[in-house]
């Protein structure tokens, strides 16, 4: 589904990706691994068009997409989240979500009939899988952290995506919401059949959910492989414990 | 979220104050008719100008420009055509809408005060034409004695002009607010990233809402012509159009109505105040600093707040 073969990209002198190679296959949970500053993010930027590579090419679904403007790169299926909550703080809660599937329906422009009864239904659904239900009506900038963090995903499935990209979704929570977010990462693959691409720095949480896992080091990618192989790569220890 | 679009409350208000306003024009000295035609004119232009600035989160930073061009087409239209002095009218907020377009097309290449700078210098430019160009525009005198249709020509025929076309635009303005447009363009302020992240092509959302703007604005440019029979150059001058950025400031940017506020003070800040003293800014400068410290979310929007009306969208702070 999606391929990505040689990525480059240097800030000036700094190289932050450089020669980095990623499968996701349809319907697989694939996580992108390795220390701070291997270029995750930098990574998922290049994939959904915030940045433009230097070097390689991004193939999703027979298409390149790696020159396309992050709204054409959306329209085509690929919807994320980003590491820092990027919400619309003073909108509320409902209208957060119903932006985003009216843009996914292309409605985004109309301007003479009202919104609130557009893509109602959609919107309603889609708080309701998250559990954000009963805070429709609240500002999103008023929302908890966590709360955010969630609203944060339910804006991107608003685009109703066919790849979900999400950088550390579970940043900066409790341990009791990283596990109440995963459980829903999981839930939205297996019921919606999502294809999803993560990061994450909590191995446990990794090697429990991914079925794919691509170790980056440095800007490299050093290997894509199953979990128990990864798991037991002497390659893969070496990078972590900075022998590499 | 469930409420209509028009809350049974203000859509009640809006109506009772507007009928009012419709059985002043008897009653209340001419002076005063006219400083409330000048006060509707200014509102529709804060309003437009808010719907890019409050709702768009655009540096539009020489709105009057676009009014300017709409009075100046009227009032050139009317004076140097043998046209019927309606086309006039009517052609104002076309020529605002497409310089509206053209200078857009350039800004919105640039961000934040980028696009604010490009825009005051663009600007710049159409007040050096009208200010220069003697010949045709009239220079620094500008152009006075615009022979009006004669339905509208009379200060009350003018007041019940503009206060029609101010219903109109109100009423156009909040459904373009409460449209997927409206609810995009919001979002767009609050998180222009995010936007281009959900498929909203951020750059073409902004430039229709420049166009729309400014045609508003050269409606508002035309309703001067008609309350003041007459154009200057200093419609288009870029402390002007500053003034007018601060009305949205003062009433309250996030909220739908607070520019009409902001205007109705500035205005009459402006005639009672500066029939006192030239110094009147100085009063406006001690309200805006006051207006910083205390009532950041503008008049209206503190008034909204106050009574625990969260549909507007405030912003509250988060911490």
């Amino acid at each position: 589904m999606l391929r990505v073969e040689g990525l480059h990209k240097s800030f000036d002198d700094f190289k932050a990706v450089s020669d980095v190679h990623l499968t996701v296959e349809a319907g697989q949970m694939v996580a992108v691994i390795g220390p701070n500053g291997a270029g995750k993010t930098t990574l998922f930027n290049l994939i959904t068009g915030q940045l433009k590579p230097d070097m390689g090419r991004i193939i999703f679904n027979d298409e390149e997409i790696d020159r396309l403007p992050p709204y054409e790169i959306c329209r085509r299926g690929i919807a994320r989240s980003f590491q820092i909550a990027n919400i619309f703080p003073r909108l509320t809660v409902f209208r957060n979500v119903q932006v985003s599937v009216l843009s996914q329906q292309r409605k985004s422009t109309r301007l003479f009939r009202p919104a609130r009864k557009m893509a109602v239904e959609e919107t309603r659904s889609i708080l309701e899988k998250v559990g954000l239900s009963d805070k429709a009506d609240t500002l999103a900038g008023s929302l908890a952290h966590g709360d955010q963090r969630t609203l944060e995903i339910a804006i991107a499935l608003g685009n109703n995506p066919q790849l979900l990209v999400l950088d550390e979704p579970t940043a900066g929570m409790s341990a009791e919401e990283t596990g109440t977010t995963m459980t829903l990462i999981r839930r939205l693959a297996d019921e919606q059949g999502l294809t999803i691409l993560f990061c994450e720095h909590d191995m446990e949480v990794v090697f429990k959910a991914a079925q794919s896992i691509m170790v980056m080091h440095q800007g490299v990618t050093i290997l894509q492989a199953g979990p128990e192989v990864v798991h037991n790569s002497r390659q893969v220890q070496e990078c972590y414990l900075g022998g590499a | 979220m469930s409420k209509g679009i028009f809350n049974l409350k203000t859509f009640g208000l809006a109506a009772a104050i507007l009928i009012a306003l419709a059985f002043l024009p008897p009653v209340l000295p001419r002076f005063y008719v006219y400083i409330l035609a000048v006060i509707f004119v200014t509102a529709l232009l804060a309003m437009s100008l808010n719907m890019v600035v409050g709702h768009g989160g655009l540096f539009q930073f020489h709105h009057g420009a676009f009014y300017g061009v709409g009075a100046y087409t009227a009032g050139l239209m009317m004076t140097k055509t043998s046209l019927p002095g309606w086309m006039g009218l009517v052609a104002g907020p076309f020529a605002a809408a497409l310089v509206g377009l053209l200078i857009g097309i350039f800004c919105i290449r640039l961000t934040r005060l980028y696009f604010g700078m490009l825009q005051i210098s663009l600007g710049s430019l159409i007040w050096a034409i009208a200010f220069r160009w003697y010949s045709f525009t009239g220079g620094d005198d500008g152009i006075h004695g615009i022979p009006l249709p004669s339905l509208i020509s009379s200060p009350i025929g003018a007041y019940y002009f503009c206060l029609i076309l101010l219903a109109i635009c109100l009423f156009v303005l909040y459904f373009i607010f409460k449209s997927p447009f409206g609810a995009t363009l919001q979002a767009i302020r609050d998180n222009p990233e995010r936007c281009e992240a959900i498929g909203i092509n951020v750059r073409r959302h902004q430039l229709i809402a420049i166009v729309i703007a400014t045609f508003f604005a050269g409606i508002a440019g035309v309703l001067f012509v008609v309350v003041e029979g007459s154009v200057f150059p200093d419609l288009l001058f870029w402390v002007f159009s500053l003034e007018v950025f601060i009305m949205c400031l003062l009433g309250g940017w996030f909220t739908f109505a607070g520019p009409i506020f902001g205007a109705a003070i500035m205005v009459s800040l402006r005639t009672f105040v500066g029939a006192y003293t030239e110094y009147w800014t100085l009063i406006l400068g001690i309200m805006l600093i006051f207006l910083i410290f205390f009532l950041p979310e503008g008049v209206w929007g503190y008034l909204l707040e106050k009574m625990g009306n969260q549909k507007q969208n405030l912003h509250k702070e988060t911490k």
